[in-house]
């Protein structure tokens, strides 16, 4: 069903219920039913789709017209786009954002898939003890540990300034899409991998052949939310990239550039804009592994 | 003789499979001492020490402990406005996303086209979405007083008055509520059927139905949001920054030396005063002081959890 029919669908059934000889009781209810609901369904769906609809018609306001609040645009000026693009440093924080959500992205699946497999199918002393200590660091606010690590990588490592102490320590495990992993993992019939092996595979060529095919909806889920992730990052590039422009990603720039154009309301919605637009662009291609990956780590025990 | 070389092959296999198994977790085994491990204890030796990142740090007992427990005069307000967020936030979100999510099983038209609508502003950046937020409520250029003050409602300032701050940013919360509501959508579909036709044979109304049936079902889940959420809330950090930066005005970048909080500390939280005592003021043992606060809380609720499990731990095998 389309969008238009929906929104427009809760008057129709109004007329039976009006207009004919009077209908069973039953029937009656039903229909109030179900006018109650979808009038209370499209109240809600304006409370979350109403700020989208704001920001989109002062993106395409005047400089004027965004600062008196009128709420429709009288020209649309499309430029306003453009001229974000040209805001100095606007297509390094892309190249930036892409940077540290790709990578980011690409390590944390590299290094947590095994990691989650061992967790759910091999059987040895202290495996309950290692979940928990996942889910623990899964728990853990990251500004417990933030200050000796800034240390380090500041100190020792030299390495502030950019977004390398983001990426590197994804190399190494990410306990939350270990745990997603492992919830997914669990799922996988111990018989495959017997059988797998039987046929002669190695341990490791059972993950690449048998286990990582199969668990693809979950890998692909895991990839996603640690994309978001990444692109959504405001506090760890404020750690350690506030200090060099050239290292900043979206998320963190888009603040500055708004205190850049402290009146640009429209200028600073269009951006807003072009920052939510990947995620939301890769959500539509990709909607079905996104919902089954927040669905598995709230259910699916 | 034969028991003896089976012997010494079981072991060597035992062998094998624990180096197999060292050999899987090594990725994890080596982020957890390096990037969780160190900096945990590094944290608990900063929180002793004075250290303000420049000359060596030196041995000071207490101090900072007894400096930001007693004497901080922005501690106070910062773990109230955290603790304020965790109590109203979280359960207003419960409440909220179990509410969309009832919504949702209930529609019978259009079900796509709503699911996506109470979705899509999970995904929006956080940053983006509180700037936005920031716009939408400014009492001044804002389109949502313009509408306010058309239908004759007296609208608040928003995120420029100390009293509506916090529930400003809870309003921007509710806004992504779609994660929650995923999650109770699959539980509540969850739920068996029969039971809704048995309980309706017994003449139970709606509100028995849900007493009785769902709720009893849903529990779990709703355990799940709410330990989730609590954790989520104390590290409530991007948000919070963000529309208090934007709503005060002023035209500076990042990384500027501001005091958090616009207006009158109402928008700072824990997290909040960890950055800028370590990173601003370079007062690191007071920092690490609060993180370890920020970690004692973080570890009871996590502790509840486990107890409880909330459904995290239950498929074993």
């Amino acid at each position: 069903m389309t969008a238009t029919t929906a929104l427009s669908a809760p008057s129709a059934p109004v007329r039976p219920a009006a207009g004919r000889s009077p209908a069973p009781a039953a029937r009656r209810r039903a229909v109030l039913r179900w006018i109650a609901v979808h009038a209370v369904a499209v109240a809600a769906a304006l409370f979350f789709v109403l700020p989208f609809v704001f920001v989109f018609l002062t993106s395409v306001m005047s400089d004027d017209q965004a600062m008196s609040g009128t709420l429709w645009p009288t020209e649309w000026h499309w430029s306003n786009y453009a001229e974000v693009f040209t805001t100095p440093g606007f297509l390094d924080w892309w190249r930036n954002s892409l940077m540290y959500a790709g990578l980011g992205t690409l390590c944390t699946v590299c290094s947590s898939v095994p990691v989650a497999y061992a967790l759910a199918k091999f059987r040895f002393r202290g495996r309950r003890t290692a979940m928990m200590l996942v889910i623990s660091t899964m728990m853990l606010p990251p500004q417990v540990i933030v200050i000796p690590m800034y240390l380090v990588w500041a100190q020792q490592l030299h390495l502030s300034g950019s977004l390398w102490p983001l990426i590197i320590p994804m190399a190494f495990g990410d306990a939350y899409s270990i745990f997603l992993l492992r919830q997914f993992l669990l799922t996988i019939p111990r018989e495959y991998l017997e059988s797998a092996k039987v046929d002669g595979c190695g341990e490791i060529g059972t993950l690449l052949r048998i286990v990582v095919p199969m668990a693809k909806p979950g890998i692909a889920a895991v990839a996603l939310f640690q994309f978001f992730y990444c692109w959504n990052d405001y506090f760890g590039p404020q750690i350690y990239a506030a200090q060099n422009p050239g290292a900043w990603t979206l998320s963190y720039g888009l603040e500055s550039f708004k205190s850049a154009h402290s009146v640009n309301w429209n200028l600073t919605m269009a951006a807003t804009l072009l920052v939510m637009a990947p995620v939301i662009i890769v959500f539509f291609f990709a909607q079905k592994a996104f919902v089954e990956g927040v669905t598995l780590t709230g259910v699916k025990g | 003789m034969a028991t003896l070389t089976n012997s010494t092959a079981l072991r060597r296999k035992a062998r094998r499979e624990r180096l197999r198994t060292l050999g899987f977790l090594s990725p994890w085994l080596v982020g957890f001492s390096v990037f969780f491990g160190y900096p945990l204890i590094a944290t608990v030796y900063f929180s002793f020490m004075h250290y303000n990142q420049i000359e060596a740090p030196t041995f000071v007992g207490l101090r900072n402990w007894r400096y930001v427990l007693e004497q901080m005069p922005l501690f106070g307000p910062a773990l109230w406005n955290t603790l304020w967020l965790v109590v109203v936030m979280v359960a207003l979100r419960v409440v909220f996303g179990l509410g969309i999510g009832l919504l949702v099983t209930r529609i019978k038209s259009g079900v796509g086209f709503f699911r996506t609508a109470f979705y899509l502003p999970y995904l929006a950046p956080p940053v983006a979405a509180t700037v936005a937020f920031v716009f939408l409520l400014n009492p001044g250029t804002g389109p949502v007083n313009d509408i306010l003050g058309k239908v004759g409602i007296d609208a608040p300032n928003w995120f420029n008055d100390p009293a509506w701050a916090k529930p400003s940013l809870v309003l921007l919360s509710l806004w992504g509520i779609g994660d929650l509501m995923v999650i109770f959508m699959a539980a509540l579909l969850d739920v068996p059927r029969d039971q809704y036709e048995a309980a309706e044979l017994d003449g139970a109304g709606a509100f028995h139905k849900f007493r009785y049936v769902t709720w009893p079902s849903i529990t779990p889940i709703v355990m799940f949001a709410v330990v989730t959420g609590v954790v989520q809330t104390m590290q409530y950090y991007t948000q919070a920054l963000v529309a208090g930066k934007l709503a005060s005005g002023v035209s500076i970048g990042p990384g500027t030396v501001i005091q958090p909080g616009y207006p009158d500390h109402s928008t700072l939280t824990v997290p909040q005063l960890v950055y800028s005592l370590g990173f601003q003021n370079f007062n690191t043992g007071a920092a690490c002081v609060l993180s370890l606060v920020l970690f004692a809380i973080a570890m009871a609720v996590t502790t509840l959890l486990m107890r409880r499990r909330a459904g995290l731990l239950s498929a074993e095998d």
